[in-house]
């Protein structure tokens, strides 16, 4: 603990601070604030109701209305802090509200009535995590459905992306061929290609060959990424070529060559491809809403934006599986980063 | 069984010529060592043998059947690579499995077979630990071993010793010659390093830019290099070889005149020599001495001495600014800076003519 102290309190100023140790510090700090501040509203904001969602200030942390149970009614009603006509303050429970004038009983004596101007009641708050924003989804909505799509979208999608990225790789960074640069050249050249350009022809692909509203018409387009391709020839390029003959010399078939050794060998990037893959295409939006149709068949992004209706917008629900969909995303990131940045900078990607 | 033969390989990178025409017969059983300086194209003949290039023209035949064509995992040769090229993600006993298991051999043999491969390279301590928690000179251990266990018709060795450290590199080297000696299976092995050829070698074939220079036993090519460049790369310190004019030529002896005052007479034969010719006289450090005699002898002023104990090397240079080198027996301090005759017998002199070939002995 005593040296996290010593390098959170070292200063390029010695004891006094210099300029570049504020800058540092306000940069820091402000990077933080906008990096992590949406992650940190979304999740807060998912905690709460639909009326706080609405209310104008907003608040940062969830609150809700204290509510009490009265004698004679049968819903909890909510507690406000009335102002009375005679200048007095009490705690009251509201019974119902009819325009701008709320009806009020004092929880202690329900029997009677007391009518207010509701700019005269302020609500009695208390700190609560709307809960139910989580589990409604996951009761009456297909969630469950959406996500199990998104699960098997998520798995085979990498699994084919790492066995065919791997295979070009392999054939792009240890074959001597003619054509093999440019080949190369054109992989690497789609990137400059954008998805929405892509989008009408790819799909007629998909419709004329049947894959329309199935989950592999979602997977097969998408498995095929320059970036992996040239992710992996790039680790690949830095196996010994001594390791092949080796293996050669070994009566190693070139399956063998590359399914125990160049795999094996390309692991810490074959790691990376998949956590790309992986956030790829959990976060996959655009495709799997042209493809999709059925509703049974959407995966989660699809299904998220359902609750968003023509009329109304859901965004409490909104909001809580927003944060549900980010936590395996979450994950990864935290403890696969090691082999994030360690692979990126293996292969001299940027 | 293990006879390579090498008709008229060539090897070409487009219009870059790598090997010219090499012929080469290596005999059953044999201890042949490919040396010559770097680009010279040992490392890529090697791989033409072992079947990991091919040849843009000529023939290579393996115990007498045509291999040119076949791929280097039906030749029945095993290698061991310069950097081992051990497979970092097997263990030690993996690594020495993976080609048996590749020819399909049962599980039970594969076993019997490392374990007397690790027993005679006591290797077998570390059959579990993987390559990269063992040192250099165990490393080279289980590279040797896995070329053992496939029994062979052959093994090639490329620069086996070159990333060993010094004192390693002896004891190695004597391994291996042991090892040749219990296998007696053909070995064909390249180096840099004249010593390791020296020592090892059955036959040396010293290689120069894509030809063969010269084979033969490593005494045969020390006693009588066939030319210039097998003079200057065979025995350390290399040769003396001074550049001198012939005066006489006959069937039976030669004169040349050089620098330092040089004036020799060979039992060579020159009569393809005339007087006025070019020619190198190649006089080996070790058979120099310090003396005073006119006959057979260069005048040169010693520059630097280098004492090793047993023996002195000085350094010299003519008046004509020729540099010699010559090694010689005992501590001989003062011949620092004197200008000194170095005498040596003219029947050890060697004579090369104004193309570098040798001029042979004359017929007596």
């Amino acid at each position: 603990m005593s040296r996290v102290a010593a390098f959170l309190t070292r200063r390029r100023g010695g004891k006094g601070w210099h300029w570049t140790d504020v800058f540092i510090w306000v940069w820091l700090i402000g990077g933080l604030l906008v990096m992590f501040g949406p992650a940190v509203w979304l999740t807060l904001s998912s905690f709460k109701t639909p009326q706080q969602l609405a209310e104008f200030p907003p608040t940062l942390m969830p609150y809700s209305t204290k509510e009490v149970m009265v004698e004679g009614y049968d819903k909890p009603l909510g507690l406000f802090t009335v102002t009375l006509p005679d200048g007095s303050t009490k705690v009251m429970a509201e019974v119902r509200r009819i325009g701008i004038v709320a009806q009020l009983v004092d929880p202690e004596a329900p029997g009677e009535i007391v009518k207010v101007n509701i700019a005269d009641r302020q609500p009695v708050r208390e700190m609560r995590f709307a809960t139910e924003n989580f589990t409604e989804p996951f009761e009456h909505f297909d969630f469950m459905q959406y996500l199990k799509n998104s699960v098997f979208v998520t798995v085979v999608a990498t699994l084919i992306t790492l066995l065919t990225n791997s295979m070009a790789a392999f054939a792009l960074s240890k074959y001597q061929f003619r054509g093999r640069n440019v080949v190369l050249l054109l992989i690497v050249g789609t990137l400059m290609v954008p998805l929405s350009v892509l989008l009408v022809p790819l799909y007629s692909v998909i419709s004329a060959v049947g894959l329309f509203d199935s989950l592999w018409g979602v997977i097969l387009p998408t498995v095929a990424t320059p970036t992996g391709v040239f992710l992996l020839r790039q680790y690949m390029l830095t196996i010994p070529d001594e390791l092949i003959d080796a293996a050669r010399m070994d009566h190693a078939s070139e399956w063998q060559i590359y399914w125990r050794i160049i795999l094996p060998l390309a692991a810490p990037a074959m790691a990376v491809l998949a956590i790309f893959s992986v956030v790829w295409r959990w976060n996959d939006f655009l495709w799997p809403l042209v493809v999709l149709s059925r509703k049974e068949l959407y995966t989660l992004q699809v299904g998220l934006s359902t609750y968003a209706g023509e009329l109304n917008v859901q965004w409490h629900f909104i909001l809580a599986m927003t944060v549900v969909t980010m936590i395996p995303v979450v994950l990864v990131f935290i403890f696969l980063q090691r082999y994030i940045t360690a692979g990126i900078a293996g292969s001299g990607l940027k | 069984m293990g006879r390579i033969t090498l008709t008229n390989i060539d090897r070409a990178y487009g219009k870059l010529k790598i090997l010219h025409g090499i012929n080469l017969d290596i005999e059953d059983g044999e201890l042949l060592v490919l040396v010559g300086p770097s680009g010279c194209g040992k490392s890529t003949l090697l791989r033409l043998i072992a079947g990991l290039d091919q040849p843009t023209a000529g023939k290579l035949e393996i115990a007498g059947r045509d291999v040119t064509k076949v791929s280097a995992a039906e030749r029945g040769l095993a290698m061991v690579f310069q950097s081992y090229a051990l497979y970092p993600h097997m263990t030690v006993r993996q690594n020495l499995a993976f080609g048996l298991q590749n020819a399909r051999m049962p599980k039970a043999e594969i076993d019997e077979r490392i374990a007397e491969a690790a027993r005679m390279l006591e290797i077998a301590d570390y059959l579990d630990r993987r390559p990269g928690q063992l040192s250099g000179g165990q490393r080279q251990r289980v590279a040797i071993g896995r070329a053992v266990v496939r029994n062979p018709t052959a093994f090639l060795l490329d620069e086996p010793l070159s990333n060993l450290d010094a004192e390693l590199r002896i004891s190695t080297r004597a391994e291996i010659a042991a090892l040749h000696e219990r296998l007696a299976t053909t070995m064909v092995y390249v180096t840099h390093d004249q010593v390791e050829a020296m020592t090892l070698a059955d036959r040396i074939v010293v290689m120069r830019a894509g030809r063969i220079e010269q084979v033969g036993r490593p005494l045969d090519l020390y006693n009588e290099p066939a030319n210039l460049f097998v003079a200057g790369f065979i025995g350390a310190p290399r040769m003396n070889l001074l550049p001198g004019k012939v005066k006489a030529a006959s069937s039976s002896s030669v004169t040349v005149a050089g620098p330092g005052g040089l004036d020799l007479t060979v039992a060579a034969d020159g009569s393809k020599l005339k007087p006025g010719d070019d020619a190198t006289v190649g006089i080996r450090p070790h058979d120099m001495t310090i003396g005073d005699t006119k006959a057979a002898s260069v005048e040169a002023k010693v520059t630097l001495i280098e004492a090793l104990g047993p023996e002195t090397v000085a350094h010299a240079q003519t008046a004509e600014g020729q540099k010699m080198v010559a090694v010689l027996s005992g501590q001989r301090l003062d011949a620092d800076n004197a200008t000194v005759r170095m005498l040596f017998d003219p029947d050890r002199a060697h004579l090369f003519d104004a193309e570098g070939l040798r001029v042979g002995k004359a017929a007596s």
